[in-house]
This record gives structure tokens, sequence and C-alpha cells, in this order.
């Protein structure tokens, strides 16, 4: 266990030099960087000053190179906006992305899989159906029409809830819920189909044979193997949730990693646009190879070596 | 008609005294399945008994309501299409098992009678450790201290002939073979000590030596342990094996019941007399011939023809056959009228032919 984590993590290794070009070449991609960080106004001696204090009068690989071995440490360069690294800006809004993003996992597991199970149990009555119409809808709207219409409704009309912030708990709810929407969507479906499946298993006749209870042979004996490929598909979603997060934070001006991205990218920030890319990217690997790990745990059949 | 006490459907059954030797008396049994808009018949009014310490063999073709009979004893009939409605389980000492609820059905289950699968490889539940899925057998019957329940556990791993039942306590199913899954199954099966052990065609998924130690154990636990076993299978060689008593099943109903010396010297239903020839034969210098097969196919027990259901393939068929369903019943003509034999066949119980 202890050498596949080992090797697991020199893989990613690839992985992040990958990411590191691509978020170098997208100052590149898009012109010249002085022309995006410059005023258009400025001087050509201000213009040449920029580029040797940048190294952008080196070659490419150099430029990649002097790119990738800041990075690595974490420096991406100042925020050219607030001046301060790039990096300490992520990190600094990180907790509260963070919060967000636990808090719609919580709420999309604890609604979505007994939603799933309790849909594949009571297959093809009527809160099976209610629980499907209700699903296809979760997977259908998108998030930035469900977050403003939230807003209108429960903060507008109803006042029940803030439209915005961060602090309370009350303004927790329609952010996570928002994000969560889409995703209790996805786990009830996918968890209905999995228990669909494994409730034909011979080893929940076996179970059933020994006098074990209903109520254990669906939440004990087929959903710890339904929840095995439900979370594949969780650990294939945090890309998802991950890019929910910019526009439910923007929505909500939930002050977390995604608004910073957006604020940064519309100000053309570079140094804090490649540093949340990078960040992003680093969380997506990290999760994957949890899930993997997780899988171990999960089933026994698997074992990493 | 006199209007008297009305028949409530409802009320509980009188008890039949089941004599102290029979441990299953089923009677009657019909279970249907409901399929869209079509009923149908998986078993049509079954009736046998099991006495203690007995094993009853049930043989048949695939689909010809076998494992629906051994499921309705169970009451683990396929939900929501299948359903018991007629006849009586009675089982010694609990009582008719067709008119327990769920709930009471789940305390019988496991504890009173168990059963063992065809598919060894997949009917353990490969997350859990073959210990605790013993273990949760007697657990859900019995309160017993955990350290207790483990020490039984063990000594079922042992009793089932299973090698150093300390480690394999700890194994996942994945870790054993097909043979010592099929074991465990016993295993769970025999935790809770049951009157009544099903076996649906424990064997037939194994290797050939390996089905011979699976018949092995099973008749010693038997011994062992008192338990009646109904042994539902359609290799006749088991039946040889194993039974002193074999039912014939054909679509839904059993068409032959007999000792299994006289069903091999003596068959009476054409279809059994159709199995028997089907067993290839190995003596030497016999003359080659194709193997015999039963012609046709089994009926569709949704839309069972009039009459007896063996005759669109029966090479005896006559008029009778196709008008009226024969009983079951001890032949009355023929050389082996009187006998203790019991036929569902014209040829042997109509004097008019």
């Amino acid at each position: 266990m202890g050498a596949y984590i080992a090797r697991r993590l020199l893989l990613t290794i690839p992985v992040l030099v990958g990411i590191l070009v691509i978020t170098f070449l997208l100052t590149r991609l898009s012109g010249d960087p002085t022309d995006l960080m410059l005023p258009p106004n400025a001087t050509d001696e201000a213009r040449e000053a920029f580029r040797i204090v940048h190294g952008l009068d080196q070659p490419l690989w150099t430029q990649f190179v002097r790119f990738a071995g800041n990075a690595v440490v974490g420096d991406f360069g100042a925020s050219l906006r607030f001046g301060q690294p790039a990096m300490t800006l992520v990190l600094e809004r990180l907790p509260a992305t963070a919060e967000l993003a636990a808090a719609t996992m919580a709420l999309a597991l604890l609604l979505g899989i007994p939603a799933g199970v309790v849909a594949a149990v009571w297959r093809g009555t009527s809160t099976d159906v209610s629980i499907r119409l209700v699903t296809l809808l979760g997977q259908a709207v998108p998030s930035f029409f469900l977050g403003v219409v939230a807003i209108i409704v429960f903060a507008v009309w109803l006042r029940w809830l803030p439209t915005g912030g961060r602090g309370s708990l009350g303004q927790l709810v329609l952010p996570a819920a928002t994000l969560a929407f889409n995703l209790v969507a996805l786990i009830a479906r996918v968890t209905r189909s999995c228990m669909l499946d494994v409730l034909k298993q011979d080893y929940v006749r076996t179970a059933r044979a020994k006098g074990v209870s209903e109520t254990k042979v669906v939440w004990l004996h087929a959903l710890r193997n339904a929840f095995i490929p439900v979370l594949t598909v969780i650990g294939l979603q945090v890309g998802l949730l991950l890019g929910g997060v910019v526009v439910t934070e923007t929505i909500f001006s939930w002050p977390g990693v995604g608004r910073l991205a957006i604020q940064a990218i519309y100000a053309r920030d570079f140094p804090v646009v490649q540093a949340v890319v990078f960040v992003f990217a680093v969380i997506f690997v990290a999760v994957n190879l949890i899930v993997d790990l997780l899988y171990a745990v999960l089933d026994p059949r698997i074992s990493y070596r | 008609m006199i209007l008297g006490p009305k028949m409530n459907s409802a009320s509980p059954a009188t008890p039949v005294l089941l004599s102290d030797e029979d441990v299953l008396q089923v009677e009657d049994l019909k279970a249907h399945l409901h399929v869209g808009n079509a009923v149908v018949r998986a078993v049509d009014g079954v009736s046998f008994t099991i006495s203690r310490g007995e094993t009853l063999c049930i043989v048949g073709e695939s689909g010809c309501g076998k494992s629906m009979t051994a499921l309705a004893i169970m009451g683990l009939l396929p939900k929501p299409a299948g359903r018991i409605v007629g006849g009586r389980v009675m089982l010694q000492g609990v009582g008719d098992l067709a008119q327990r609820t769920p709930r009471q059905m789940r305390e019988i289950r496991g504890q009173s009678v168990s059963m063992v699968f065809q598919e060894p490889m997949t009917s353990l539940n490969p997350v859990f450790r073959i210990g605790w899925q013993i273990e949760e057998a007697i657990r859900v019957h019995e309160r017993i201290p955990q350290a207790q329940a483990r020490e039984r556990v063990i000594a079922m791993l042992d009793l089932v002939g299973i090698p150093s039942p300390h480690e394999r306590y700890k194994a996942y199913p994945h870790q054993l073979s097909g043979g010592m899954r099929q074991r465990v199954m016993i295993a769970i099966a025999l935790a809770c000590r049951p009157k009544l052990m099903l076996a649906d065609e424990p064997t037939t998924a194994l290797d050939v030596t390996i089905q011979a130690q699976i018949l092995r154990l099973m008749n010693r636990l038997k011994a062992e342990t008192g338990a009646s076993l109904l042994l539902i299978t359609h290799d006749l060689g088991v039946v040889a094996r194993m039974a002193k008593r074999v039912c014939v099943m054909y679509a839904g109903v059993i068409v032959e019941e007999a000792d299994v010396g006289a069903i091999f010297a003596t068959p009476l239903h054409p279809y059994t007399q159709g199995l028997l020839d089907s067993i290839p034969s190995a003596r030497a210098g016999g003359e080659r011939r194709r193997l015999h097969t039963v012609p046709g196919l089994v009926p569709n027990l949704a839309k069972l023809p009039q009459g007896c259901r063996f005759a669109d393939r029966c090479p005896h068929v006559y008029g009778r056959c196709r008008e009226e369903e024969p009983p079951l019943s001890q032949p009355t003509v023929g050389p082996l009228a009187g006998s203790a034999q019991k036929v569902r066949c014209w040829l042997h119980l109509d004097h008019r032919q």
C-alpha cells in the first residue's frame, strides 16, 4: 500500500508538469504578456523594462524553466491587482471554498444516496417516479440559473436566507444547495441503478435466507456493494464541482477561490489565474488519488501493491 | 345451500398434526409468478413429505419449478412477481409457512429452515469477511456474546471441513475456491441447527471432484445434526448417491414419486424413462448409439395445455392424455399395479385404455 501510494505520487509529477505547461502557455497564447499586463499607453522604455524584469527577453524554454521552478515552490509572482503574492491570495481564499465544497458534498451524499436507495427499493412506484423526475430536473438545470432563482425565491421573496456573503450558517445554505443540486441528482441516479443491479445479486438472497431484516439487507448488504461504483462517479465529478464553485461563488459573493478566479480573469491578473488553475489541478489529482485508495478500503477484492 | 358461518380464509388453518417423524409436509403448494398480464404457474400443486433425517430429492430439468418450490418454502419467491396462491407448507413445530407474515418468515428463515444455493461464487457477499457472514446468521436469531458467537463460527468452519478455521475466519470470499465457498454456505445454513435444509443444485457449479466432496460433507453433516434435507438437482447421479426417495418434477407438478431403487429399476412415467435414457452409458462393448434426448420443449407455464403436461412430448400419448390431467397416485393397471410408487400418468391409472 505504501509503495503504491509512492508510485502514484511519482506519477502525478508528469501530470503536474503538463498543468504547468498549460498554465504557462495561457499567458503566451493570448498574445505578448507585456501587452496584456501593461496599460496600452505604456512607453517603450517601460515595456522594455517590464520584459527584462519578467525575463520575457529570454528564449521561451528558459522562461518556462524559471516559471516552473518558481511554481513548484508556490511562487506564481505577485498579483498585478493586489500586489500580494498570487499563491498567498489563493491560499487565503481556499478555506472558504473548502467549506463550501465540503457542505456541498455532504449535502449531496446525504440526499443523493438515500434518494437513490429508496427509488431502487420502491422501483416502479410513484415514489420512484417522483425521485427520477426530480433528479432529471436536477441534472438538466444549470447551476447559474438555479442560483439566481434560489436568490429570488428564498432571499428576495421569502426573505428566509441572505443573498450572499460568508460567515453565518444561513449564508452557506443557498450556495451549497445550489451547487449540490446537480450532484444530488447524479448521485441519486447512479445509486439507484447500482442498487437495482446489486439487489438482484445472489448474496442479497443469501442474506435474506439467513433471516436478516430487509432494512439491513438493503442498507448494509446491498448499499455497501453499490457504493463502490457510486464512489467512482463522485471522484469523476470533483472536476465539475470545482467548475461549479467558480460560478456559484460569484453568484452568491462567496469569498472563495472561484470568485477570486473570475475577478482575476476580468482584471487580467494572470499570476492569480495561473495560481488558481494550478491549485485546482492539484486538488483534482489529489482527490482522484484518494478515491482510488478508498476503493481498496471499500472493496477487499482490490489490493494495491 | 345453507348459509353457515363463513369460512374465512384469513383465519388460521386447522393445524395439521404432523407425525413426530415428519419434518416438512407440503400440501398442494401453488406458487405463481405474475409477469405482465401472464400468470406463470411455476409450482402448480406440489405435495410431498420429508421425515426426520431424511433426504428427499427433487429432480427435473431447468424451469420445471423445482427451485421455485424451494423458494416458496423459504418465503423467498421473487418479488413482486411471485406469490404463494394455495396450499400448505407445514413445518414441524412451526406450523404453516404459507400463512406467515414476512416478519415471521424472517425469524423462521435461517433458524428452522435454511437454504444453500447453486452458485457458491456469487452467493457470498464480496465485501464482508466470511466469519462475519456466518456470525451474522447466528446473531440474527440468537442473542449471544460476540466471543461466544465467534467460537461457534470457528467450530462451524471446522465442522464443514475448512482447514485452519481461525485464519479463514478473517478471509474474504474471493480468497476461497468455489468448493470452499460452498462449504461456507453450508456453514451459514447449518449455523442455527435448522430442522430442514434446502439445497438447490448445490454442486452443479463445482468441479466433479469437488462435487463428490460436498455431497459427502452434506451426508455427514445431516447425520451429525439430524437435519432433514431437500435436495434439488437435475443430476440423477446425485440422486442415486444422496437420497432414499425422489420426486420427479415436470412443468410445475410432480409426475413421479418413488424410492430411488424403484426410479432406476422401474421408472413408470414416460418423462422419467426419458430422463434415465438420457444418461450416457459407458458400458464396455455396449452398442454405440446416439444419446437419447426427450424430444420437444417444456410447455409454456403461462399457457399450459389441457390434459397431461407431458402429452406433447410423450411417445405413448393417447386420447385421454389430451383431455384430462392425470392425478398423482399409485398405479392401478399394468405389472406394477399396487406398488408404493406414485405416478401421474394415465398409462398406469386408466382402466379404459
